[in-house]
């Protein structure tokens, strides 16, 4: 039976013993590595005996500030992953010249850099972002949860659906070596027949619709869940920044849905949307995929903005400088950040009045950016600066991301992006403003919010350790590459000629190595304070002297946020409750009105990986059969009309309870 | 550093109320964000009538929409799923007066409708692959196909979103939940209906003329 090989196509599709890399001793070692690591962890939480209340608690949980930090869960293990990649390449790089292939064939190297690309962008950058606004945003508006809670839960896990999809082709077949964007023709069948190119389409599409969802959710609850006085220019500048991404994620998401879609039928029925022949047009797959791409930037930064307009007003004891420009500035961003996405591409051949528009409208961007910077600086002009971590983060994001932004400029002119179209240049520019901009933006918030989600500060010695090998290291690690680019060094090659090159490679090698130190610091930092917990507790709610909603709360929140319903008359809301001396309300509490916990989300993306990988490996009755039950499972939620209970007002006033003795006892 | 003045038990007379008790009910927030969803729904329609217009005249020396679309076929067609939007505005009449049996009669009626543009649509794509004109035909084609093949998925989709809440409304009555979701339905029918009379305009009767 088994020697049929009708049959064995049909139950595995292109699936052969072939396509496990069991030949390649990296992924091998990896794979133990990984192996050893998933049974010890699953042992340790049988061992534990927490699977129930993982799954009660935590999976199962529509608590927007529980699926925030699962959020970052996600990034935080995805990071070590896009980590490993840019560390090997580094290695890579420094090392193959004069005829030394290094140890990276180039089949190989392209997975790396395409991996990368996708990973730290879609299963890093997003859920930083995304998770950091699911936990702030409900609690500075003064909601208790968000609008639709199960809806929250559900994109929460097909971003780890995405994650799991693309993580599966480490080991099971191979990545795409196309790009992080992968343009067509190359990733057509005709060029990349295997299944690389699969896996990225069908791992973007369930992460795709998982942000989607969540970008929708997160405006409703902005705009309708607001408490009551908060008007739209009293929202702090957080908020603000995340109504815009997510305005941008609901504008862009769909798009990057729809090309992958064309992408997918040309690959799977033989279309010619993209194909060199019968009529079909690869540009236009790049103009669609750059009208996503170019806002998705901007989607990751603007929450990074808002995360440095938070903790600068907060760190310097004043009011944020020019808080209506601040908004005003970000809402152009929003716009003009979709008049831009031919600047990837001058070259395509547009014409000299098409770039010129481009370039101007890139160019007009950097205005409000500026306001932006100059607003942050006279925040802190006078202001008394306490240099905590996150201070720390956003100084070291002004100076860097100041650098970035002016190559940015110097890219947006067409004649000279002729020049440096493709080159390291390139690469050293978006890094800085990647790393310089969100990376330290989704640090600084890490460090800033850690207290409330957890009820203790992060260590500020490992902290510091953290911030400065990562800024020191970045320096190190691209000011290399802007070098190389500037000498004409092209991106993507894995191994050199000229061995005066040599020398700058390795200088970048030794930056990711100190990088590597930061990532390292961080993750000891986390260590370190969950034991030195008792020290660094936060018993006031409101450990940094802030000054919006979510300090009012207790450290951590309870699960309802607010007992009752906050009224707001400032944007600085909490600051204004301190100064005209409000007082916590201690009795006539109420039943609170809560949504119930629900498994449909893990579910529903558990089969969406299943069908997933059917498509992948042509398995067609898999995929069939999963799409089927993804169906049958969604409209079998729908007959749950089951799904709020009320928290008792006992219950309540035994929890605010707690928090009165917590705050007569630090005082 | 810490000047919480959260524990603070001085009366201040002038202070404003900082809280209240009374339960707050914000707005549902469903229906805008179901009209969200439209409109990232209507995104990707977007991007499928950019690409017709991009490289709907690449016939790569195959058929033309003048040798293709039987214009009658298309507006018996178009006739269906516009009767079925009416239909459908009566089933929400019906619903406002809380009569379960008319608006479960009505969305029956809608959905026959949208069941006889499907046909008529997969009719007319067999008819068109039979005689060589297939998605893979060329770009025009690939692009026809998916544009019209995916509004043809969306009605699809509501006709059974509208079995499943016939069998809802059938078993619960017209409940604040299904009113809520006779509603998104509506919306989602007639933005359909919308979507196809661009996709009638731009892709059969320019397609003809040009």
């Amino acid at each position: 039976m088994f020697s049929n090989p009708d049959l064995l196509k049909f139950v595995f599709g292109r699936l052969t013993l072939d396509s496990i890399p069991y030949h390649e001793p990296i992924l091998v070692v990896t794979f133990i590595v990984v192996a050893l690591g998933g049974i010890a962890l699953l042992g340790a939480l049988t061992y534990f005996r927490v699977w129930g209340y993982l799954w009660t608690n935590w999976l199962t949980s529509v608590d927007h500030k529980k699926i925030g930090i699962m959020y970052i869960i996600l990034a935080v293990i995805m990071l070590l992953r896009g980590f490993s990649d840019a560390i090997m390449m580094r290695l890579q790089q420094a090392i193959a010249f004069g005829g030394s292939g290094g140890y990276l064939p180039p089949h190989h190297y392209d997975q790396i850099f395409t991996a990368h690309g996708v990973i730290m962008i879609f299963f890093v950058a997003m859920p930083l972002v995304t998770g950091l606004m699911n936990f702030v945003v409900p609690l500075q508006i003064g909601a208790r949860d968000v609008s639709f809670p199960f809806l929250n839960n559900f994109s929460f896990w097909m971003t780890v659906a995405g994650a799991i999809i693309v993580m599966l082709s480490l080991f099971i077949g191979e990545f795409a070596r196309t790009g992080w964007l992968a343009y067509p023709p190359l990733s057509g069948a005709d060029y990349s027949p295997g299944v690389g190119v699969d896996y990225y389409i069908w791992g973007l599409q369930v992460a795709g619709i998982g942000t989607t969802l969540s970008g929708i959710n997160l405006i409703a609850t902005i705009i309708k869940m607001r408490a009551p006085g908060m008007t739209l220019m009293k929202m702090p500048v957080f908020t603000w920044t995340s109504l815009c991404t997510n305005v941008l994620i609901v504008a862009t998401f769909p798009i990057l849905a729809a090309t992958l879609a064309l992408l997918t039928l040309d690959r799977y029925a033989g279309m010619n949307f993209f194909t060199n022949d019968l009529g079909g047009n690869p540009m236009m797959y790049v103009n669609l995929i750059w009208i996503w791409g170019h806002p998705e930037v901007y989607i990751l930064v603007l929450p990074a903005f808002g995360v440095f307009s938070e903790v600068v007003s907060t760190f310097c004891g004043k009011r944020l400088f020019g808080y209506t420009s601040m908004v005003y500035a970000t809402v152009v961003i929003t716009v003009l950040s979709y008049l831009v996405w031919l600047h990837h591409f001058f070259t395509m051949g547009a014409g000299a009045s098409v770039n010129a528009f481009f370039g101007i409208t890139t160019m007009i961007i950097s205005i409000p950016t500026g306001a932006k910077i100059f607003n942050w600086l006279f925040t802190m002009y006078r202001g008394r600066i306490r240099f905590e971590v996150p201070m720390l983060w956003t100084m070291g994001f002004m100076v860097t991301f100041v650098i970035g932004g002016m190559t940015g400029v110097l890219l947006a002119v067409p004649p000279a992006d002729f020049v440096l179209h493709n080159s390291l240049f390139l690469i050293a520019h978006f890094h800085n403003v990647i790393i310089g901009g969100v990376v330290f933006g989704m640090f600084a918030g890490i460090t800033y919010w850690f207290p409330k989600a957890f009820g203790y500060k992060l260590d500020p010695f490992w902290g510091k350790m953290s911030f400065w090998f990562w800024l020191v290291g970045f320096y190190f690690a691209f000011m290399p590459l802007y070098v190389l680019g500037l000498m004409g060094v092209t991106r993507r090659v894995n191994e050199f000629e000229d061995p005066s090159l040599q020398i700058w490679f390795v200088i970048a090698a030794f930056g990711a190595a100190l990088i590597a130190v930061g990532i390292a610091s961080f993750i000891i930092q986390l260590i370190v304070s969950f034991f030195k917990r008792d020290q660094l507790r936060d018993t006031t709610g409101d450990p940094w002297d802030g000054r919006t909603l979510e300090w009012s709360t207790s450290s951590p929140p309870p699960e309802y946020n607010f007992a009752f319903t906050p009224v707001i008359h400032d944007h600085d809301t909490w600051w204004d409750m301190k100064k005209r001396r409000y007082e916590r309300p201690l009795t006539g509490f109420k039943s609170i009105h809560m949504p119930k916990n629900t498994g449909t989300g893990i579910i529903l993306a558990g089969l969406n990986v299943v069908f997933a990988f059917g498509m992948i490996w042509y398995m067609w009755w898999l995929a069939i059969l999963a799409f089927v039950a993804i169906v049958a499972v969604a409209i079998g939620h729908t007959f749950n009309y089951n799904r709020d209970f009320y928290i008792p007002a006992d219950e309540v006033s035994n929890t605010e309870g707690e928090r009165t003795r917590l705050l007569a006892g630090q005082a | 550093m810490n000047q919480t003045h959260t524990d603070q038990v001085l009366q201040n007379e002038g202070a404003p109320a900082f809280y209240t008790t009374e339960e707050h009910h914000p707005e549902n927030s469903t229906m805008l964000g179901f009209w969200l969803y439209l409109m990232s729904d209507c995104l990707i329609f977007a991007v499928l009538f950019a690409t017709h217009a991009v490289v709907g005249r690449n016939f790569a020396a195959g058929p033309t929409p003048a040798d293709l679309f039987d214009l009658n076929l298309v507006a018996i067609n178009t006739a269906m799923l516009l009767f079925s939007s009416i239909t459908y505005g009566f089933a929400m009449l019906q619903m406002e007066r809380n009569a379960k049996a008319e608006t479960l009669f009505w969305l029956g009626v809608t959905m026959l409708f949208g069941l006889a543009f499907l046909t008529i649509e997969l009719y007319e794509f067999y008819h068109l692959i039979h005689e060589g004109a297939g998605p893979t035909r060329s770009a025009f084609l690939s692009s026809f196909f998916t544009l019209v093949g995916t509004h043809g998925a969306h009605v699809t989709a509501g006709i059974i979103w509208m079995v499943v809440l016939m069998i809802q409304v059938a078993k619960r009555g017209l409940i604040v939940e299904n009113r809520r979701r006779l509603m998104c339905l509506s919306m989602f029918w007639h933005f359909l209906d919308v979507v196809w009379i661009g996709v009638f305009s731009f892709v059969y009767l320019l397609g003809v003329l040009g």
